[in-house]
């Protein structure tokens, strides 16, 4: 096993790997910006070192700065985390070119998934069902119009290299395509540096269901069942959980061969997430694939009861998978809610410092979580604050569950989406497993 | 006379008017940045920027006024 493991991100997610560096005895190196000097990921580090000033730009995506850092403190592998440099093709090569170990699949997968248009080619060619749509990207705001037509509205306006939501768009009619391609073409250039569009058709009352997987060096891919992330705002995950209320046993085992299709069939290594969207006759249609851990990981992890970042460090290591897919089994239900410091109506960024906070407490509470009490917000990263998972023996026990933890869950200082937590879980439609896509929009901002 | 006021907390990541410039009812005036999301803020109401309040790069707090118009 490595020796030295070095976390190239930030907040929960970096004390998240670090947590199971020091169970495998493994020195964790932490690097953080002039912004998170207080950070708690910066202080549970065996060691951290100032990579630059707050912005992301400047720091957290700095491979020269990162790399040199990895050298001085002679870490052997980088941990990418989510977000950030997590699906950096650059990065993943650099790692490989200075002979240090990138804690995910190699820069080819990335490469492949990382276009959206290129990986609907590619789990195409795999057998994966794709979203009826275009294969080709689409150069104008006319052509958009011309291909919207022929496969009817509502239609899935989408950058072939977008992601957390940024350059996708539902577009209804002719007016509203033309100015939603211009402004999310001009979006996705802005941020992920390609403006590249193409159209999917908008599968309507869709479940958002993802498969869980794990593969070695050697071949082996493992799935590590589903989990449901319907409920999102601004296409951003609020509340996961693992299994899916939707799927019958039939689907969940033919999205799970599907998915470990795709995996071989591009030689994935490490642990990656294939996306569909699944609707109510169980219908499933491939979405994306993403070539790193999830936020949402820790819902798997406690039906599973597997750690997934130590399984990823074994893999990276050149490990052979010791488990077996018949080693694996879901045992309950888990349901994670994100906590994220915004408006909760608006959903409005809410920096600034946190001047009390209380955590529930129990034996099927888990947080991952990176903030304490008089702790500074800034506003140059993720709103994303804690993770609140929650486990039962059933899904109605984990709802009740979740709904009393969120109960005690304090959060002061700060305008926090706990009031909006609390209010979905009331919904009925929630309790019964009805999470489609347009949950909130249907549920709770019909009602404001 | 009309203020001009933050809805959320952030950085003013981009002027997009001078002063004594005329603008419209729902004319941005700035371009507020706060983790990864951008948000424009308009003018309520027609007439001409008095003044501006805040500079490229600024922090504010939700409520803060950010320019005047009259």
């Amino acid at each position: 096993m490595f020796k030295s493991v070095l976390i190239a991100n930030r907040g929960e997610i970096a004390r998240r790997v670090i947590k199971t560096c020091k169970r495998l005895n493994i020195r964790t190196i932490a690097v953080y910006s002039e912004a998170d000097e207080p950070s708690l990921h910066v202080k549970e580090a065996d060691e951290s070192y100032l990579i630059g000033p707050a912005r992301v730009n400047e720091s957290y995506l700095n491979i020269d700065k990162i790399i040199e850092v990895a050298k001085e403190s002679q870490a052997e592998a980088i941990h990418p985390g989510y977000g950030l440099l997590s699906e950096n093709i650059d990065f993943a090569k650099r790692c490989q070119e200075e002979g240090i170990t990138f804690i995910g699949p190699d820069s080819d997968a990335i490469d492949q998934m990382g276009s959206k248009l290129m990986a609907r080619k590619t789990m195409e060619n795999a057998g994966v069902p794709i979203i009826p749509g275009t294969n080709d990207p689409i150069p104008t705001a006319e052509e958009a119009k011309v291909f919207a037509n022929q496969i009817g509205y509502p239609i899935m306006l989408k950058a072939s290299h977008g992601g957390g939501g940024i350059g996708m768009q539902i577009v209804n009619n002719d007016e509203e395509v033309v100015k939603a391609f211009e402004s999310n073409a001009h979006r996705a250039k802005q941020f992920f540096g390609d403006g590249t569009m193409f159209i999917e058709k908008v599968i309507e009352n869709a479940h958002h269901v993802e498969i869980q997987l794990l593969a070695d060096q050697h071949g082996n891919v493992l799935h590590l069942f589903d989990r449901e992330c319907s409920i999102q705002r601004r296409h951003q995950k609020v509340i996961e959980e693992a299994p899916s209320p939707l799927l019958t046993e039939e689907t969940r085992q033919q999205m799970a061969d599907a998915a470990v299709k795709a995996a071989k069939a591009i030689h994935y290594k490490n642990a990656g997430t294939i996306e569909f969207l699944v609707d109510e006759n169980q219908n499933f249609y491939f979405l994306e694939m993403n070539t790193r851990l999830q936020v949402e990981h820790p819902v798997t992890e406690e039906i599973t009861g597997i750690d997934l970042v130590e399984q990823q460090l074994k893999v990276a290591y050149g490990e052979e998978l010791s488990l077996k897919q018949n080693d694996l089994s879901i045992q309950g239900h888990a349901i994670e809610a994100r906590i994220y410091a915004e408006d909760p109506k608006t959903f409005f960024p809410s920096p600034g410092t946190i001047t009390e906070l209380q955590l529930p407490e129990d034996v099927f509470i888990r947080h991952d979580i990176a903030i304490e009490s008089n702790y500074q917000i800034t506003p140059y990263y993720d709103p994303m604050i804690a993770k609140l998972i929650v486990k039962g023996d059933t899904r109605e026990e984990a709802v009740v569950n979740l709904k009393n933890a969120l109960n005690d869950y304090k959060v002061e200082g700060i305008k926090t989406n706990l009031p909006l937590l609390r209010d979905i879980v009331d919904i009925q439609a929630f309790k019964d497993g009805h999470t489609r896509t347009s949950f909130i929009n249907e549920f709770i901002l019909i009602n404001q | 006379m009309k203020e001009v006021v933050a809805n959320m907390a952030g950085n003013v990541w981009k002027v997009v008017v001078n002063e004594g410039d005329q603008v419209d009812s729902g004319q941005d005036v700035v371009i507020l940045e706060s983790m990864k999301m951008e948000i424009p803020i308009a003018a309520e109401a027609a007439g001409s920027v008095k003044e501006l309040k805040v500079n490229e790069g600024d922090f504010v707090n939700e409520g803060d006024v950010i320019a005047i118009i009259e």
